[in-house]
This record gives C-alpha cells, sequence and structure tokens, in this order.
C-alpha cells in the first residue's frame, strides 16, 4: 500500500470530526473520497498533509509510519495536495506560485517540470508573468493543480477541485487528473461531484459525520441504490 | 531657506531610523502576524549593550554594534520561541498581543533593575563630523549621513533577499497563506524564526543610530520610537516592506518640521494625527493593498 490510514481520530476542540476512520490507496490507484458537506473530507486531507494532527491513529506512507513527522517534510517524501479553495499565493505571478511547488525539491533544475506543467496547462504559460489573485477561478484551479505537480509528487491529493467551476470546466479538470494518473501519479480525491469522482476512481469510501459508512469499486457504488439515492441525486 | 533644509535633513535621519524599525514591524507583522509591541524594546536593549560595549568597556564602536545585533538577534529568537510560538494557535489573538506587551514592560524593568532610571549619556558610534556645504551654511553631521545610507542599503538588501533568494519567497509565501506554505514543503517555524532575527537584527542597528543622534539612554528610550516606528508601519501599509521605508520617511520629516516650525509640544500630536487623517483616506496605509479577503 502507498498510503494507509488506520483508525485516524481528528479534533476540532472537542468536537470529533474523524471517528476513527481506516482506508488505504494503493499506488496506481485513483481513490475517491466522497461524502456530503461537513463530512470530514478536507479534515482527513488535512490530516494526511500534516497541517493538523490526530488525536489518534496512524498514517503509513510507503509502510513508514509518519504520523509524527512534521508536515513541511511530507512533500519531499512525494505527498503533494491542491488544497480546497485552491489557496494559490495571490500576491505572486503565476511562475513564482509554479516555483514555490517546487521548494521541496533537491535538485536545483525544476524547468523540465515546468515546460511539462506548461505543456499540461497552456493557459498557464500564456499567462506566466500575470499575478495569480487576478486569475479565474478556473485558472487557479489549474495553477494550484501545476503548482502540486511540480514537486513530482506519488500521491496527488485533490480536494473538490471541480468547485465553482464551469460544466466544461469541470470536465477539462477531470481529464487532466486522468492524465496526471496516466503518468504515474497515484491520486486520492475529495469530491462532493460524486457522479464524475466515481467515474474516474478505481475505488471509493463513503464518508459521514467522520465516519466510513460504504466503501467498494467505484462502479459497485455507482450502480449501488442507497448511494445512487443519497449522492447521485437519483 | 536653509533653517528649512536642515530640518529635512534632519528629518530624513530621523525617518531613517523610523524606518529601520518599522520594517521590523511590518515584516513580522507580515509574516507571523501578530504585532510584536516589544520591538521598541529590543532597541533599547541593542542601546544599553553598545553602551556597555562601547562606552564603558572602551571596545571599537563597530564591534560593539555587532555584538548588539547578535544578542538583540538571540533576544527575539527567545522571545519567539518561549512567549509567542505556544500562542500562536490561540484561540484569541489577544492572547500573543497581550504577551507582547507583557515582554516589553518585562525588558524595560529589567534594564531598570540592571542600570537604574538615571540617564546614561552615550557616545556616537560615527565620530565623523559630518558635511559642511554652502560655506558652513548648511551642516549635515556625521550620524545623519550614516543613517540615511544606512536605511537605504537594509531597503535595498531586504528587497533583494524577500524577491531573490528561497528563504525570501518562503516569507513571502508564509505571509501570504500559511497552510499552502506548509503544503509547499515550507517549515513555517522555521520562516518565522528567521523573521525574528532579522528585525531584532535591524532593531540593534536602529538602536545604534538612534542613541548616537539622541544620546540620552534610559530604560523608555525604545517604547516611543517604537510606537512612531508602528505608526509609520501602518501609514505605509502594514506588512510591506517599501511601505514601512516611505511610512517612516514621511513621519520623520513632518514630525521635525512640526517641531521646527508649529510647535515642539504639538509635534507628536501631529504625527498621531496624520495618520489618522491617512487611514481615514486610505485604511490600508499608503503602499497596502485593499485586499477584501475571507477569512
Ligand atoms: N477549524 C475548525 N474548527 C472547528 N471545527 C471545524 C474546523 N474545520 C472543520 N470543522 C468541522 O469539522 C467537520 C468536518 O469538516 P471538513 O471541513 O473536514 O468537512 P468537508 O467534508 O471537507 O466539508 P465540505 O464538503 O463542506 O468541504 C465539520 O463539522 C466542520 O464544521
Ligand atoms: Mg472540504
Amino acid at each position: 500500500m502507498l498510503l494507509e490510514i488506520k483508525n485516524l481520530s481528528v479534533y476540532y476542540g472537542v468536537i470529533q470530526a474523524l471517528k476513527g476512520i481506516s482506508f488505504s490507496v494503493d499506488r496506481g490507484e485513483i481513490v475517491a473520497l466522497i461524502g456530503a458537506n461537513g463530512a470530514g473530507k478536507t479534515t482527513t486531507l488535512h490530516t494526511i498533509s500534516g497541517l493538523i494532527e490526530p488525536k489518534a491513529g496512524e498514517i503509513l506512507f510507503n509502510g513508514d509510519n509518519i504520523t509524527k513527522v512534521p508536515g513541511h517534510k511530507r512533500v519531499g517524501m512525494g505527498i503533494a495536495q491542491v488544497p480546497e479553495g485552491r489557496r494559490v499565493f495571490r500576491d505572486m505571478t503565476v511562475e513564482e506560485n509554479l516555483k514555490m511547488g517546487a521548494y521541496s525539491r533537491t535538485d536545483k533544475d525544476h524547468s523540465d517540470t515546468m515546460s511539462r506543467i506548461f505543456d499540461r496547462f497552456p493557459r498557464l504559460k500564456e499567462r506566466r508573468t500575470q499575478v495569480s489573485g487576478t486569475l479565474s477561478g478556473g485558472e487557479q484551479q489549474m495553477l494550484a493543480m501545476g503548482r502540486a505537480l511540480m514537486s513530482k509528487p506519488d500521491i496527488l491529493l485533490l480536494d473538490e477541485p471541480s468547485m465553482g467551476l464551469s460544466p466544461i470546466l469541470v470536465n477539462e479538470v477531470f481529464d487532466i487528473i486522468r492524465s496526471v494518473h496516466e503518468d504515474g501519479t497515484t491520486v486520492l480525491l475529495v469530491e462532493q461531484n460524486a457522479k464524475k469522482a466515481l467515474n474516474i476512481a478505481d475505488r471509493a469510501y463513503v464518508l459521514e459525520t467522520g465516519a466510513i459508512i460504504t466503501s467498494g469499486d467505484a462502479e459497485e457504488l455507482l450502480n449501488d441504490d442507497a448511494i445512487r439515492k443519497a449522492y447521485l441525486g437519483e | 531657506m536653509m533653517s528649512f533644509l536642515t530640518s529635512l535633513v534632519n528629518g530624513l535621519s530621523l525617518g531613517s531610523i523610523y524606518a529601520i524599525i518599522a520594517l521590523g514591524y511590518t515584516m513580522v507583522y507580515g509574516i507571523a502576524k501578530m504585532l510584536n509591541f516589544a520591538h521598541g524594546d529590543f532597541i533599547m536593549v541593542g542601546c544599553y549593550i553598545i553602551f556597555v560595549f562601547s562606552s564603558s568597556l572602551g571596545l571599537p564602536p563597530v564591534l560593539a554594534i555587532l555584538l548588539a545585533v547578535v544578542l538583540c538577534t538571540i533576544l527575539g529568537v527567545t522571545t519567539e520561541r518561549v512567549a509567542y510560538r505556544p500562542l500562536r494557535n490561540a484561540a484569541s489573538p489577544l492572547a500573543v498581543l497581550i504577551t507582547a506587551i507583557g515582554v516589553s514592560y518585562f525588558l524595560e524593568n529589567m534594564a531598570l533593575l540592571i542600570f537604574g532610571a538615571d540617564t546614561k549619556s552615550f557616545t556616537s558610534v560615527v565620530p565623523w563630523s559630518g558635511l559642511s556645504l554652502f560655506n558652513g551654511e548648511l551642516v549635515i553631521q556625521g550620524i545623519t549621513v550614516v543613517t540615511i545610507c544606512i536605511s537605504l542599503l537594509i531597503l535595498a538588501v531586504l528587497q533583494l533577499f524577500v524577491h531573490k533568494t528561497r528563504e525570501g519567497q518562503a516569507m513571502l509565501a508564509v505571509s501570504q497563506d500559511r497552510g499552502a506554505a506548509m503544503l509547499m514543503g515550507i517549515d513555517v517555524n522555521k520562516t518565522i524564526t528567521l523573521t525574528f532575527a532579522i528585525g531584532s537584527a535591524l532593531a540593534a542597528v536602529a538602536g545604534a543610530l538612534l542613541a548616537s543622534a539622541y544620546p540620552s539612554l534610559t530604560p523608555y528610550t525604545g517604547a516611543m520610537p517604537g510606537i512612531k516606528a508602528f505608526v509609520a508601519a501602518v501609514l505605509g501599509g502594514i506588512g510591506s516592506i517599501p511601505g514601512a521605508m516611505i511610512g517612516g520617511l514621511v513621519l520623520g520629516i513632518i514630525e521635525i518640521l512640526s517641531r521646527t516650525y508649529i510647535s515642539s509640544q504639538l509635534a507628536d500630536a501631529i504625527v498621531f494625527g496624520i495618520l489618522v487623517i491617512v487611514l481615514i483616506v486610505r485604511p490600508a496605509g499608503i503602499l497596502g493593498k485593499n485586499i477584501q479577503e475571507k477569512v
């Protein structure tokens, strides 16, 4: 297993946001984590990246227990995140943002990675000197994804990458996720757009108020009546 | 005319000192997101260190200043580590602010305990008597020239550092979004430590210049310049490095001109009055951005 989460419990003060969840992501998979607002999806990703400390449980990455590893060191180990709401560095240009993405790398020359990212996101190339705060929402999403890819991660954590985008852009974002995956990056995808997520994923977990209530092959879940009712609006 | 020029130059000099202090305030605010109200007292500590090593023990001024820079850096970094960091994620941002006020009183009272309340006279660290222009009608003191040059140098070096180095870029990233910066692999704690180190080192430099221009030293020497530099940082746009410079210069010039032409009693009132007016017209300060961010 590339990523293994065991009995993870996270609290905000006295509120328990994750109630001992366990799940795993194998190398080469796309795994979706779906659930309603407030289910604990962002909390899960934040804990994996080390922005939040769990009260109990373990995070294993490549078999190593990284639960106590400071968050900033996890990027260099191969875990990158595209956070909810993009969170690009608004006062920096597109290019400066991408360079920040390579901050954790020990090799000096990042031009190769950057030109590959510009191939994948041609619009970023056109706007490379533009200040990121003035980019459109879709462009910021592309930038946040490009920035995360600059670290050449083994696993990419994506938190609602389709949020607030037009249907065309949503398709574009999912196409990019697919192609990043085809290039060998493992993906853990958090989405409210359950249909899209289940379509692209190999497996999925369903999170409800801090607990995993269902899991399985994405295709099976797509055909599950209860899931269709609760998350696909059918 | 010459007296106006003299005032202007003196204003520039005082403003340069405010600017150096304001740079520390503004960087700490921008990156650590806190107001270090003890910043002014770091200046006072720097002054006493130079006083002890230079005036009392007779070390060369440059060496005394270097020692002050090193010791103030240690003081700043230690204060952050011991007093501020444990409160960084406190429920209320007031906790760390109140702690900073506590640190300020602590340092002032330590100085009172060690050196007493009496005024120490400080020997200027710049022995050069200065420039005499227009057949001696305009005399610019050595310390004035040195102060203005040093502040410009500091500004240039800081701008280069922030925009051209890896650590500088990390500071910018942390100032814009601490969480996202961590997601890039930036060690936020280390970045904040470095910021305090730079700010405190600058406070020591400011102390050397301030005490040379105004050579009387008490435990409260840093308090008023600290507050004025805070005003300068807000005036220029808190968080902005060029803003701190401009704010400092504007404040220094206004203060000296008011002192010369209006009233020395009213000068401080005028300085703070101008702050109020600027903030009404431009709430984010001269160079500040009006960012409407959702928190
Ligand atoms: N900083 C915080 N302080 C207190 N409670 C929080 C905090 N962040 C999240 N929570 C709570 O934890 C629970 C899980 O939140 P989380 O953001 O992980 O949900 P989510 O599944 O990502 O939701 P969404 O789809 O709306 O993004 C929610 O009940 C939320 O109110
Ligand atoms: Mg969320």
